[in-house]
């Protein structure tokens, strides 16, 4: 067992770990954060994506030891400082972008992470982006829908499908 | 315009908010003081004789609690099946054992052989490799017709053969069929492949077990559809634990769609061994792990047969299907192949000669039961692609062969079995036509040309029998179980209320569309209404959620249960206000005297049930809390037309859906935007099975298809945006809502159009030899049939 120090959401967390613990591991296990889903074992599923200093990463897999000062934020820090949801999250809600909701925290750090780099994707950059996301629920439709919504496109085409 | 609360309105999902802020407690999220680990040693042989198991060397690994073998298990029950199916002959179907740990024999690839418990997964996993196996390999059944040759391999050596049933539809019915192929005018066969599929919610299942010494109760945590169910079929079935000391509590499960609904040897395991080693025991599936033991879906061989007279109106159907069960017999596996196929087999159409045939096949392989639509999509897909076979030989148009055909008075009973209420299916394909510019599909089939690309487009309609399902007549037809609902309405003393039912919501957002329905029926902000499922505690008896039943069984069960709240609560407000009980209204949550203007307020005579001062307690008790279970009479029977339109890359044989337009009929609608979204994921899972997946074995039982890097599931980019509609609507004739339900529809509609559409495009590009291609039609199945 190895200490390993980090900031997740804003707050310095440690803990002890094995070589082989993953991040997602850490999160869920040692922190007792389980926002974050684990949903497959071939890093294909993208439930547990999170950001590490400030990149989208499958928590699945890194390991906990390599990310020693990293700064981790999850879906636990997604909302705003009132508590009320981000603006990503806000369009998921209002476009029914999420059925069961397990896949949701990894769809919902996948789409912020789409949104910094290309504040205002189309349809088939979202599509593509997603490509490491899997729902089983939504068909993806109202997920694409909402991500567009959150950067501020009109979706009111869309809704008229 | 649309309403912004209550029935019919797309109010916004209160269940969001937890699972968008990573506040969702799903059962691997659930760690119980001291909690002790599980990790199943599986066979990685599909058949074999098992001789020896020596965990000796295991057992001395730090951190092991306790190893269990199959010798541990000897007098315990097997996870039992929940239908028998009665074959042509009158014969009840052949029935193996399914012990909870392997005993004897291994018959597939992940069957659980050892179980080790420990203090870490970590340790339970590293434990499970020191344990040394002895198994005698034996040939492995795979092929369902060689399994049924004479002299083939036996996967269970008590039963005759590998034979579970061989099953006719309607038996006496078979002469007039064959009488209707003979004088047919034409006659057009298909054979076809309904491919094995794994169901793959994205959750993996989880089992917590928990026993309390001091009072020897026992808790079940399990990722399930239906914890009612779960707790009767283990309770008195495998552990022999009466009800009232086992609670099975399923909270919040990220999807189903069927794999969650059936009764797992883990869930009987963690309960059994947290009794045993005296501590919580926690099983988490690993997605490999998922893959070979959660049950699959469909898997069926088929040829049908569709005989018309001179004038294309169709007069006979006959199908032969052979029907994969996998190893061992799942909760509701026999029933899928029969009572939910063959009685869907008459389609939208008025055809009056109809014989279906099923022989149910034991194989080396998962055991194979329901998957969202379970039957009903393996009869849309056989019937909507012989009619559009039956219109290229007859060179007539495939929309006008259907129309043409449609059954257009209701009620209408099939010769299947089953009464269709109500539906109209010109009004679905005539909404669909409005919805996909037919008349402009040369032109953009020219486009496409000019892009080197073939278009097709693919048209077909569907049926299916939801709203499972009238306990009597199911009954009748094998069921074990009744599949009634319950609900529960507590009022509280100031007025909001609690609603507990035995439905399960697992991404349906019930604790949503419930509640939009007693609110609206007492007229009281959503707010008030609060709905608690999933735990055997706190809701009455209910069979829990599959085959497109909540809205429409449990529904109806609450609508019950709050008619009685109403009418006693115009009985208390009759008391306050003096009046005659016949003249009390009830609207927008105050009651009112009729003709006068006295009224009191909902939250009056809540508070009054409560706090009895002024009260009628010489006639009613005091409080306001009422339950209700509603057994429907009939089945509901959503129905509609979808279209499908697909581009082809001719150098690759990669299929590219284009657009998908759905118009379904469910009857009346609670909440458009969640009955939408249902629709949405359906058709993906069903553009999935006709493009993408496919649970592929090889002659050994070694499952080729174990990950998602080989087992192809659908993302993003491989499904368009999609046109739906639901405004063709016929409601339900007898339930009290007139609800038909729509969690199946979608993949029950949508791969026969897929198929459909690429065959209409390699016909247009002059491959005319191309009348069928099984699914998956994946870029080299497509490649391959363009090069004969």
């Amino acid at each position: 067992m190895t200490q390993v120090s980090m900031t997740v959401n804003g707050r310095a967390v440690s803990g002890d770990v094995e070589g082989r613990t993953l991040l997602s591991e850490f999160l869920r296990e040692g922190q007792r954060m389980t926002g974050t889903h684990v949903g497959c074992d071939t890093s294909q599923c993208g439930a547990c994506v999170v950001h590490v200093n400030g990149e989208a990463v499958k928590s699945c897999t890194a390991l906990a030891l390599d990310l020693e000062g990293a700064e981790v934020k999850t879906i636990e820090g997604m909302a705003n400082a009132d508590g009320s949801l981000g603006v990503i999250q806000q369009a998921f809600q209002d476009h029914h972008g999420l059925q069961c909701g397990f896949c949701t925290p990894g769809m919902v750090m996948s789409a912020a992470a789409l949104l910094k780099d290309n504040p205002k994707p189309s349809e088939q950059e979202v599509r593509e982006y997603l490509e490491g996301n899997i729902c089983r629920c939504t068909g993806y439709h109202n997920i694409v829908k909402a991500i567009m919504a959150a950067s501020g496109q009109d979706v009111s085409a869309i809704a008229a499908e | 315009m649309p309403k912004d609360s209550g029935i019919g309105a797309s109010s916004k999902r209160r269940e969001d908010v937890r699972f968008l802020t990573g506040q969702g407690r799903y059962t691997d999220d659930i760690n119980l003081l001291g909690q002790a680990y599980v990790h199943f040693l599986r066979s990685d042989v599909a058949h074999g004789v098992l001789k020896n198991v020596d965990t000796s060397a295991a057992a001395a690994m730090p951190g092991v609690v306790r190893i269990f073998t199959g010798a541990d298990f000897e007098g315990v029950g097997g996870v039992p099946c929940g239908w028998q199916v009665t074959d042509k002959h009158g014969e009840p179907m052949q029935e193996p054992a399914h012990p909870i740990l392997a005993q004897g024999k291994v018959r597939y690839v992940g069957d659980a052989i050892a179980a080790v418990v420990a203090d870490s997964p970590e340790q339970a996993r590293d434990a499970a490799e020191a344990i040394m196996l002895d198994i005698d390999e034996l040939p492995a059944v795979v092929d369902m017709k060689a399994a049924v040759q004479d002299g083939a391999t036996k996967v269970h050596d008590d039963l005759t053969s590998n034979l579970c049933y061989d099953w006719g539809f309607v038996e006496e019915n078979k002469p007039a069929v064959d009488a209707a192929f003979e004088a047919a005018a034409h006659v057009t066969t298909l054979e076809l492949v309904n491919n094995r599929l794994s169901p793959n919610p994205m959750e993996p299942r989880v089992a917590v077990g928990d026993y309390a010494t001091g009072t020897d109760d026992s808790t079940l945590y399990t990722t399930s559809q239906n914890p009612h169910v779960i707790r009767l079929l283990m309770g008195a079935f495998v552990l022999g634990i009466p009800e009232h000391k086992l609670r099975v509590v399923a909270p919040d499960v990220g999807g189903g769609f069927g794999s969650k609904i059936f009764h797992y040897v883990e869930e009987a395991f963690v309960t059994f061994a947290a009794k045993q080693v005296k501590r919580p025991v926690k099983w988490t599936s690993s997605r490999s792990e998922a893959f070979i033991t959660d049950a699959h879906g469909r898997d069926h061989v088929t040829k049908i047969e569709l005989a018309l007279d001179a004038d294309n109106n169709f007069t006979g159907i006959r199908t032969e299907t052979y029907a994969n069960m996998g190893a061992y017999l799942s909760t509701f596996a026999p029933s899928i192949p029969t009572w939910l196929h063959g009685t869907l087999m008459a389609g939208n159409y008025k055809t009056p000669n109809i014989y279906v045939n099923v022989k149910a096949v034991f194989t080396n392989t998962v055991p194979v039961d329901a998957y969202r639509g379970a039957g009903r999509p393996e009869a849309t897909f056989q019937l909507e692609r012989v009619v559009d076979k039956a219109a290229r030989e007859l060179g007539v148009d495939p929309i006008e062969l259907r129309r043409q055909n449609f059954i257009t008075e209701f009620p209408y009973a099939t010769p299947v079995a089953v009464e269709y209420d109500t539906g109209d299916y010109e009004g679905t394909m005539t909404k669909l036509l409005e919805m996909i510019d037919r008349d402009g599909f040369e032109a953009r089939r020219a486009e496409s040309a000019a892009n080197g690309k073939l278009r097709g487009m693919g048209v077909n309609c569907y049926i299916e029998a939801c709203g499972i399902a009238p306990s009597a007549l199911v009954g009748q037809l094998g069921a074990r179980a009744g599949l009634y609902e319950s609900a529960t309405v507590r009022v509280n003393a100031t007025g909001g209320l609690v609603v507990m039912t035995g439905s399960h919501s697992h991404g349906q957002g019930h604790e949503t569309s419930f509640a939009q329905v007693v609110a609206d029926m007492i007229g009281i902000p959503e707010d008030q209404v609060e709905i608690v499922h999933g735990d055997t505690a706190n809701t009455p008896m209910g069979m829990g959620t599959y085959g497109s039943r909540s809205i429409a069984v449990g529904g109806s069960a609450m609508v019950r249960a709050t008619e009685k709240i109403i009418a006693k609560a115009k009985k208390i407000a009759a008391h306050l206000m003096e009046a005659a009980e016949g003249d009390i209204e009830l609207k927008d949550g105050a009651f009112s005297v009729a003709g006068t203007d006295k009224s009191v307020a909902w939250g009056d005579v809540t508070l009054a049930a409560y706090v009895p001062h002024n009260y009628p307690l010489e006639e009613i008790e005091p409080g306001l809390e009422e339950t209700a279970f509603y057994d429907p009479n009939n089945f509901t029977y959503p129905a509609g037309a979808y279209a499908c339109e697909v581009e082809i890359d001719p150098d690759t044989g990669k299929v590219e859906i284009m657009s998908f337009a759905a118009a379904d009929d469910f009857g009346n609608v609670i909440n458009p935007m969640i009955v939408e979204g249902q629709v949405h994921g359906g058709l993906a899972q069903g553009i999935g099975q006709a493009l993408l997946e496919n649970v592929s074995y090889d002659e050994n039982g070694q499952l080729l298809s174990a990950s998602y890097m080989d087992y192809t599931m659908p993302r993003a980019d491989d499904v368009p945006m999609f046109k739906v509609d639901h405004s063709s609507a016929t409601p339900c004739t007898h339930n009290p809502l007139g609800v038909k339900g729509c969690g199946e529809a979608g993949a029950i509609g949508s791969p026969p159009s897929v198929v459909n559409a690429v065959v209409d495009a390699l016909q247009r590009a002059g491959h005319t030899d191309v009348t069928h291609i099984d699914m998956p039609l994946t870029p080299a199945r497509v490649w391959s049939a363009m090069q004969n």
